[in-house]
């Protein structure tokens, strides 16, 4: 075997922060061959981002190497100088990364930028520069590339602004690419071409790619060979057939159980963990044999300004069902979620909640209603949603005082002991705000917050997109308990189709604020009608050895 | 509280700047209330055989053209200067919070005329404008308070407005509102908790600026009149004779202005650390 | 060409949105004069004597017997003529009297101002790309003692300093030593015009005259330039295409210089317009420690006179400049920001 491309020998980096030096690698090896695609997956806090910095020594100035080497084509950069450093970057190794729109300059123009990038390594003129950057945004597959020489950032969609990006990282003919969650906050559908794009590129001109990402599907879709990392170290490194079909280390296989996939369900996410949960019968939930309408939506609009975010939609809930709405960016499903809690207002339409028109009732008027206890409201960002000045016990507690009329009494103590108890929520938490608790903890108190007044309908907005996987299996399982437990409906908002069919018994489709299909959950993701969500299904990556064999890596 | 008690300490332990400009306000307050009562010569008495003494042993801060001693001239004067920025401050703090977070709050159109009013008013030579307004009031230390808080005004009202509006749509607030909270429980409950802090802070540096604004208006002659002691007179009084060299008129009420500043700008800055819950642990 | 007329129209816009500031400040002044104590006829009228039948007449010829309505119309009249009334004190039409005097402001506010950020951009600069150096702590010394300086205070102390102890400015009173004679007059700019006729003496003498005045206004505005330069580098240096730049082996040049000053700046550019403010603010206090035959001092004087058009004139004027200053401030951060848009 020839020298790699990249070797990294056991790599140790900490960080000077407020509480103290904390060591976020502690001792990694990896190598990587020319031509070869690497995927380094794991979850927050892994220290995956931090890996691929390393290797670009673009540390910010509290992050240090403490010990070990960084081979690349044979030299060691390791502590090398900015002088050995700066024709290297760019032009030997570059790197693309998440939020492509921050990663631009806002104000010059993008042919500019890529211009910039060139004429940083090769002696060309202005003219010459501008030529090889319409031909490299012709290569990334911009439409009108003449016209987006001249465009700014904020006149491209995230996904363009990462077509810019990978052409500036390409432009120099790098022997390696790192790309650092290249596709996060973007829809499903452009991740996949910006991916495609990706691993098509990096092939026909030979780059090696490190691929870094929480998303297991992706990496064994893109990625020859994977590592997955976590606290700061390499648990296990395999080809993805063998890592996803026989994982070896505990921390890989908890990773590749908690991944929703085609066919797993809620109760196969946590696996043996959590071994309170009792096994869950098969979907559908009992909850159909209750019956009776519990919402139906009907002609509903909302318009902001001259754009219409939810154009004529129409559906029903039943009493103890979940349906999902399925959306991308734009696609109005937030906006329906807060006009069915009554937070904002409808443009027109009518909202039919347990047979009583709640559409008329002013949003701002809608705390004074009788229905305010019984439809509530879980939250994507739970960090967000809490109060900063309530610890987790006042949060809780506040719906409680304000609906359910409790006091300051033991009872309200009570209740709101009893609803952590019911999300698993540990009681001496209680008293902490929200700073002092972790993401799953949050989501925790937001869910008890949700269920304290005992609601018919539960409205979750994205419940799990924060959240590392392992915890979004861990909330998912919970939520399914306690909405056949406490006998609630489900409005699941989500992107991702594979919680919808996993939570949902009925699911909904929408596009730019339009339904555009609707049915059974099952037959949806079996054989569906609309093209549109024919086009969400194969955009999702997979990670199983036996659909990613019958796609083609 | 414990916590939070626990907390200005850990901060203060790693900013002894904060505390030292702590200490320092304190002392002025003391001074404002005692000082008339301690000084050691009565600041409005003239002794003319003593006029224009250097400092020495005797007049610290050495004495002025009728012979009155400085230092004790500038310690008097620390009542009347932080009574006029305290209330002006007050003043425009009350009103400019209201309008600031019911205008956030609410938003739409009656927000966005507001803001644009405000940022308009902002650019506007403010001090320009608190000096005809206490001359179309009438030449009297009320007018002073008066004139500063309004010019005050703005900065509160597009502080306490951006604080909300940024807030306004969280996840925390709708979260409220989902469980059942009134408008008015919204912005009081939770709203105006989380945005006082900030306040707390913009408070301590207006103060600064108020007793600049109030000192410039007495140096150019409006409100405050001579004899009273007050620190922009004193300066006005001194700055004549500052050309045949007599530096200890000018320099030592300026020097008190300075500092009194100087702490409330520290104690601000060092506020902004404490109060952010971001950085507790 | 499409920027040009985009920022064209914005102007346009901007101008047509300031006309209500204008009318606002007018009427303001308006209201002033009539809650001003004392009657304007009597102030009018040609002495303390002056029996009730003339003080009757003045107010007739006034308008001042009209209803309020009837004389705020009249006012606003005069006013778009160019009309600001008479002065008391100098007896010269205040319109006169501003114009004559507005260069001497003109002329120290803009020395201060290049003064000062000329000053304040390089030092933010340097200390937001040497953090925690001594070049940092020195700034950030410099903007903490700066904003607690009393413009009048720190004007004396540099007269003591450079007139008195070093004796390297001139008596600080006026823009000309009385022995220079002065340049003819064409823009009213003392530099410029004895620049124009190549009367370097005078140059000197007015230079020698500004210096210590528009180093005291510089120095109230240093602060806040330079801490709002340091903090919107460092913001700037921290922010994802910087680290981009960097990751695709830019130059140190060209990021600092090309990518994130450019991008620092634009905060730098929006606070400009309160900078400016602050210091036709400040103009008053310093004129008034120099003595500078400016527009400010000149309202002063007359403020303290019970003379109150020429304070009308005043407050006009600055609301006046005050839209000029922020239709530029708006032109070069449309030229700088492609993201602002019409509207």
């Amino acid at each position: 075997m020839t020298a790699p491309l990249l070797s990294i020998e056991d790599l140790h980096v900490s960080f000077a922060t407020r509480h103290g030096v904390v060591e976020a690698i502690r001792g990694i090896s990896l190598s990587l061959a020319a031509g070869e695609t690497l995927g380094i997956v794991g979850e927050s806090g892994s220290g995956k981002s931090v890996t691929s910095l390393a290797v670009m020594r673009l540390l910010d100035r509290a992050g240090r190497i403490t010990k070990g080497r960084i081979t690349f084509r044979g030299e060691d950069i390791t502590r090398a100088s900015r002088r050995i450093l700066q024709p290297l970057r760019g032009a030997a190794m570059s790197m693309i990364f998440q939020n492509p729109r921050a990663a631009l300059n806002p104000i010059r123009p993008v042919g500019l930028q890529i211009a910039d990038v060139l004429r940083a390594h090769e002696p060309l003129s202005a003219q010459e520069a501008r030529a090889r950057a319409l031909a490299l945004l012709e290569a990334v597959r911009i439409r009108e590339p003449r016209a987006r020489l001249d465009a700014y950032p904020h006149e491209l969609s995230g996904g363009m602004c990462q077509r810019v990006m990978i052409a500036m990282a390409i432009a120099c003919e790098p022997a390696l690419l790192i790309a650092d969650e290249p596709t996060t906050g973007l829809d499903v559908t452009t991740q996949k071409t910006v991916m495609d794009l990706l691993a098509e590129t990096t092939a026909r001109r030979g780059m090696a790619m490190i691929l870094i990402t929480h998303d297991l599907g992706l990496a064994a879709q893109y990625c020859g060979r994977i590592a997955v990392m976590e606290r700061g170290k390499v648990v296990e490194e395999a080809a993805p057939r063998r890592l996803f079909g026989a994982p070896q280390h505990p921390y890989t296989q908890r990773l590749v159980a908690a991944s929703p996939t085609r066919d797993s369900t809620v109760a196969s996410l946590v696996g043996e963990t959590e071994t309170e949960i009792p096994a869950a019968p098969p979907l559908p939930a009992p909850a159909a044999t209750r019956g009776g309408r519990l919402l139906a939506v009907r002609n509903l609009v909302k318009r902001f300004g001259g754009t219409t975010a939810v154009n004529d939609v129409s559906f029903h809930l039943e009493s103890g069902e979940s349906l999902g709405l399925v959306g991308e960016s734009g696609s109005g499903k937030s906006t329906l979620s807060r006009l069915i809690c009554r937070l904002i207002d409808q443009s027109s339409g009518s909202i039919l909640f347990d047979g009583a028109e709640i559409g008329a009732l002013p949003a701002r008027n809608f705390h004074q209603s009788l229905h305010r206890r019984a439809i509530q409201l879980v939250f994507q960002d739970h960090g967000e949603s809490l109060n900063p000045r309530f610890s987790a016990f006042d949060s809780i507690a506040d719906p409680l005082q304000r609906l359910a009329g409790f006091g300051r009494t033991p009872a309200l103590r009570a209740r709101v002991e009893e609803c952590a108890d019911r999300v698993g929520l540990p009681r001496e938490l209680l008293h902490r705000f929200p700073h002092q608790l972790s993401g799953g903890q949050k989501a925790r108190v937001g869910i008890a917050r949700a269920i304290a007044c005992r609601p018919r309908l539960l409205v979750l907005d994205e419940p799990t997109a924060a959240l590392d996987v392992s915890v979004q299996a861990v909330i998912l399982a919970l939520l399914d308990r306690l909405r056949r437990e406490e006998g609630l409906s489900f409005l699941f908002v989500s992107h991702d189709l594979n919680v919808i069919r996993m939570m949902c018994e009925r699911t909904i489709v929408l596009q730019t604020g339009q339904v555009v299909e609707e049915g059974p959950s099952g037959r949806i993701f079996a054989a569906p009608q609309a093209a549109y969500t024919r086009e969400l299904l194969e955009a999702i990556p997979h990670f199983e050895p036996d659909v990613a064999e019958a796609v083609g890596v | 509280m414990s916590a939070t008690l626990r907390h200005a300490g850990y901060v203060l332990r790693g900013n002894p700047v904060t505390l030292v400009a702590g200490f320092g306000a304190s002392l002025l307050i003391v001074l404002a209330i005692f000082g008339p009562s301690l000084v050691p010569h009565d600041p409005v008495a003239s002794n003319v055989p003593n006029a224009l003494l250097p400092p020495s042993a005797r007049y610290w801060f050495g004495t002025d053209q009728l012979g009155r001693d400085v230092f004790s001239r500038v310690i008097a004067a620390t009542r009347l200067d932080l009574l006029i920025a305290a209330s002006a401050v007050s003043l425009s703090f009350a009103a400019g919070a209201t309008i600031g977070a019911f205008c956030g709050y609410v938003g739409g159109q009656l927000d966005r005329w507001v803001g644009r009013l405000v940022d308009v008013l902002m650019a506007f030579p403010l001090f320009v404008l608190a000096m005809a307004m206490v001359a179309a009031f009438g030449n009297q230390v009320e007018n002073i308070v008066i004139a500063t808080a309004v010019i005050n005004l703005p900065f509160y009202i597009r502080f306490a407005r951006a604080e909300v509006n940024v807030r306004r749509n969280i996840g925390w607030v709708e979260a409220a509102r989902a469980s059942g909270n009134s408008h008015a429980q919204v912005v009081l409950r939770f709203l105006l908790p989380n945005i006082l802090p900030a306040m707390a802070v913009q408070i301590s540096l207006n103060l600064g600026w108020a007793i600049l604004n109030a000192a410039g208006l007495s140096f150019l002659g409006l409100g405050v009149r001579p004899p009273t002691p007050e620190w922009g007179i004193l300066v006005a009084e001194g700055a004549r004779f500052i050309t045949t060299g007599k530096w200890w008129l000018v320099t030592f009420p300026g020097l008190a202005l300075m500092l009194a500043v100087l702490c409330f700008n520290l104690l601000g800055d060092g506020l902004r650390d404490i109060l952010d819950p971001r950085m507790r642990t | 060409m499409a920027v040009l007329r985009s920022i064209g129209r914005r102007l346009w816009q901007r101008l047509l949105a300031s006309l209500p500031a204008l009318f606002g400040v007018a009427v303001f002044t308006f209201l002033l004069m009539r809650v001003l104590p004392g009657d304007p006829a009597v102030f009018f009228a040609s002495g303390p004597n002056a029996g009730q039948e003339e003080i009757e007449q003045i107010r007739r010829e006034m308008g001042l017997d009209k209803p309020i309505p009837v004389q705020l119309v009249n006012y606003l009249a005069d006013l778009a003529q160019g009309n600001l009334g008479r002065s008391m004190s100098t007896g010269q039409p205040v319109a006169a009297d501003l114009e004559r005097r507005l260069p001497a402001s003109l002329e120290l506010t803009l020395c201060a101002l290049i003064l000062a950020l000329s000053l304040a951009l390089p030092l933010g600069i340097l200390a937001a790309l040497r953090p925690n150096s001594l070049i940092d702590h020195g700034v950030r010394l410099l903007c903490t003692l700066g904003v607690c300086m009393p413009t009048f205070v720190s004007g004396l102390l540099l007269i003591f300093a450079f007139y008195y102890l070093l004796g390297w400015a001139p008596d600080p009173t006026g823009r000309l030593d009385v022995f220079v004679s002065t340049p003819p007059e064409v823009t009213g700019f003392l530099l410029v015009d004895a620049a124009l006729v190549g009367d370097w003496e005078a140059w000197i003498a007015a230079a020698s005259q500004l210096w210590l005045p528009a180093a005291t206004m510089a120095l109230f505005v240093l602060a806040p330039l330079a801490r709002m330069t340091r903090a919107s580098m460092l913001a700037v240096l921290t922010s994802d295409f910087i680290r981009t730049g960097e990751a695709l082996g830019l130059s140190r040049r060209r990021v600092v210089l090309v990518y994130a000053l450019r991008n620092a700046l634009l905060p730098v550019i929006t606070i400009m317009g309160i900078v400016f403010s602050t210091m036709l603010g400040a103009n008053v206090l310093v004129e008034k420690v120099f003595s500078w035959p400016g527009v400010a001092s000149y309202a002063l004087d007359a403020l303290l006179a019970s003379d109150y058009a020429p304070v009308q004139g005043f407050v006009l004027l600055m609301a006046m400049i005050f839209v000029m200053v922020n239709l530029v401030i708006d032109v070069l951060y449309g030229l700088a920001d492609p993201r602002v848009t019409v509207g």
